[in-house]
């Protein structure tokens, strides 16, 4: 008996230490300049420059902490989803196209209009992006485009220039494709093919006002079909083959000579097996151009912050100039902030990255509607078929048109 | 279920055993530790002294329930709240964030016409049909485990054991390099016998049972420990009494053993179907980004993620949810209904 006493308070005593835990992490103060903050990112290649520039945010601010939250990309918008819906999110966050038109225009968001960030120290397609009902939300961190990676060595053993247009691409990929080396992996990933090809044939995704889908036209379809083409004569592995191996990896392995690639991909590719053998050229030119898609993050401050003040200093802070070079000599990503981006050019000499500097002029929007991940859903149902079966495209296009057409009705209802 | 319990220890007070093992292990909880041994002499003296030793456990019950309490809590909080939760949300409109209104059954209307649902119920119970070969599976590697004189017994129970302490996502990129259609290793050992594999996770007619198969792996140490416990309750001596009857390791294994270990074998069994029928992180880190086999492994509780975290869609999500639950509970129902033909509490 006495054991179990001795057990039973112990338990108490356990149960009584754990809610006094959870009780004492709560510091409140009304929302001045001091306080402690959570800083919400995803990608642990960035964390070493992010902790830069929280430990500079700290030395600028004395009394401001700065917590960073790493939590990987594929949990973190479920995560955050919870969190911001409980009450309990991050007070800033990285935030992407695709999902800013929903937390923007369910007032999750804050808007950093008095921040003092200057909108024309970004470029314009990014201070677009995350603008919502006139007002900037989001303060423009980085941006990506996309450009051709080849491998100069393969090239050369098979006695092939860059090529520069869709016809030359299709003939390099062709002589290139030996053994068990394939020229060109025509993956079916929105951003950095499917997007691009279909401005390059002169069409779009979404129209400029975000209320029509593009993917029923002619034009989509001609893109769609230039990617397929590589599929269909053999110079690209198949749909298959690039879910088991990613096109990615494919490539920093040497068996892919041509890949289209964002920037923020540099950085791995300078560190692989490849590294020495690759280099970058624009991406080739279709019947409309050789438009680039162009996607950036932005740092947002959760409306609902305890310390929203601070929140929204950081965030602008953390897109700032100081900030900017900070994350440019770590080479990860592009930074947003103008004047900021030949530091990443530097950072890898030995490959052309102006290139993906060059490409933002005549880059094309990175398109978005309010409620994007919907219909993000619908080309992932909808695109891996048709690059299984690439007979199926016009059909499957016409489909995913539709169904993407739906959405948008119902968004704007 | 306490006062049937009690009524079968009054009733055969001479063989408390005969009440069944699990009713046996709960009388003895409730009389408390130092009153266990001597409960069948007291349940064989009379019955005045078993209402006795049945008003005990009243005082004890604050104990009871002193223990119980932190987990009932946590319960109550982590589980049955939400749970109610959910099945409020299931009748409104429910946004990414919160902020719902009431819109009656329409989120079920919607979900039973939906075509997607019949796909993922079908898929979910073919996978659920598949990992149930894990059960035998799993017995007979107990058994083998459980064999006399065997060398290194410790060894062999934490390799079996491990692949339910690793984390899904490291199990998952390891299972990805062994079905890579390319590079794989199955495919490699298929072609030592001039066989060709597929792409086995992106062919639409592979994917699901190659991820059953994994998963099928992953709950084998879990099962085969709950079997080993079960066989290590098997008396030696009747074994040996067959034995010298004449009745061979096989026949021994399926007449005797089996039926003797059956209440195990009835518990991994509903744990199973429960565990298959909620399958979801095995899908979703197999089967990774534009897999053109992903019509043909979505399961319910995929559908669930899609609705409430890429749809924003929590009512309806809510919706399939209960119609998850409904199923599970008609499926755990008539298992314990089927349990009293061939389960043996001896």
């Amino acid at each position: 008996m006495k054991r179990q006493l001795a057990a039973a308070a112990s338990i108490a005593v356990l149960g009584l230490s754990l809610t006094a835990c959870s009780g004492g992490s709560s510091s409140g103060d009304g929302g001045g300049d001091t306080g402690t903050i959570t800083y919400a990112i995803w990608d642990e290649n960035q964390k070493p420059a992010m902790e830069q520039i929280a430990q500079t945010f700290e030395a600028e601010n004395p009394g401001a902490k700065v917590e960073i939250q790493l939590t990987p990309n594929s949990q973190y918008w479920t995560k955050l989803q919870t969190a911001m819906s409980g009450g309990n999110g991050p007070d800033v966050m990285w935030m992407n196209g695709p999902q800013f038109g929903l937390y923007a225009s369910e007032g999750q968001l804050a808007p950093l209009e008095d921040t003092g960030l200057d909108k024309a120290n970004y470029p314009s397609s990014l201070t677009d992006l995350y603008t919502f009902d006139g007002k900037l939300y989001g303060a423009p961190k980085d941006f990506d485009t996309v450009a051709l990676w080849y491998n100069k060595d393969l090239l050369k053993k098979a006695g092939v220039d860059v090529p520069t247009t869709w016809a030359e691409m299709q003939s390099a990929a062709k002589k290139l494709t030996t053994g068990d080396v394939k020229g060109f992996a025509a993956a079916n990933y929105t951003q950095e093919n499917v997007y691009d090809v279909i401005a390059q044939a002169g069409g779009e995704v979404i129209s400029a006002d975000h209320k029509t889908s593009g993917y029923g036209s002619p034009q989509a379809l001609e893109g769609v079909n230039y990617l397929l083409s590589f599929i269909k004569d053999g110079s690209s592995p198949t749909a298959q083959q690039m879910v088991d191996t990613l096109p990615e990896d494919q490539f920093m392995a040497g068996k892919v000579a041509m890949i289209y690639m964002a920037s923020y991909e540099a950085l791995p590719f300078s560190q692989s097996s490849v590294a020495k053998s690759i280099d970058v050229a624009p991406l080739p030119e279709g019947p409309a151009g050789n438009q680039s898609v162009i996607h950036g993050l932005a740092n947002v401050a959760n409306a609902k912050s305890k310390h929203l003040t601070l929140a929204k200093k950081f965030a602008a802070y953390a897109s700032g100039e100081e900030a900017s070079k900070l994350q440019a000599d770590t080479g990860t990503v592009i930074p947003a902030y103008n004047g900021t981006q030949d530091a990443w050019v530097k950072s890898m000499p030995q490959y052309d990255l102006q290139v993906h500097l060059d490409a933002v002029d005549g880059s094309v929007p990175y398109p978005i509607s309010l409620r994007r991940s919907e219909w993000s859903q619908l080309e992932k149902d909808a695109l891996p078929q048709i690059w299984a079966k690439p007979e199926t495209a016009e059909a499957g296009l016409k489909q995913l048109g539709a169904d993407m057409q739906a959405k948008l009705d119902a968004e704007n209802e | 279920m306490s006062q049937a319990s009690i009524q079968a220890s009054l009733d055969s007070p001479l063989s408390p055993a005969a009440s069944g093992t699990a009713d046996g292990a709960l009388r003895s909880a409730r009389r408390g530790g130092g009153a266990a041994h001597r409960a069948p002499l007291k349940a064989g003296s009379a019955s005045p002294n078993g209402r006795k030793g049945a008003k005990a456990p009243g005082q004890s019950a604050w104990w009871a329930l002193l223990f119980v309490g932190p987990t009932g809590i946590g319960l109550a909080i982590f589980y049955l709240w939400p749970a109610l939760r959910t099945f409020y949300l299931s009748f409104t409109h429910t946004g990414a964030f919160g902020g719902s209104s009431w819109v009656g059954l329409e989120n079920y209307q919607k979900l039973l016409s939906n075509p997607a649902l019949g796909q993922a119920l079908a898929n979910t119970a073919i996978y659920t049909l598949i990992s149930l070969l894990g059960i035998p599976l799993a017995m007979v590697v107990a058994a083998l485990l459980n064999t006399k004189g065997l060398k290194g017994r410790g060894i062999y129970r934490t390799l079996y054991f491990l692949p339910v302490v690793t984390m899904p996502a490291a199990v998952a990129i390891v299972w990805r390099m062994i079905y890579n259609g390319d590079y794989g290793v199955l495919n490699q050992f298929l072609g030592l016998f001039g066989a060709h594999g597929t792409s086995w996770l992106t062919n639409p007619n592979t994917a699901l049972v190659a991820i059953a198969v994994v998963g099928i792996w992953a709950g084998l140490g879990q099962n085969v420990v709950i079997f080993l416990a079960g066989l290590q309750g098997v008396p030696a001596e009747m074994l040996e009494a067959a034995e010298l009857d004449g009745a061979g390791p096989v026949r021994r294994f399926i007449h005797m053993v089996i039926p003797m270990i059956s209440p195990s074998v009835f518990f991994v069994s509903v744990m199973s179907i429960i565990g298959s029928l909620q399958v979801f992180d095995l899908v979703f880190v197999m089967m990774g980004q534009n897999n053109p086999a992903m019509p043909s492994v979505k399961t319910v509780v995929y559908l669930f993620y899609e609705a409430g975290f890429i749809n924003h869609d929590q009512g309806t999500a809510a919706a399939i949810a209960f119609v998850l639950l409904i199923l599970i509970l008609v499926m755990t129902v008539l298992q314990f209904a089927m349990q009293k033909k061939w389960v043996h509490y001896e």
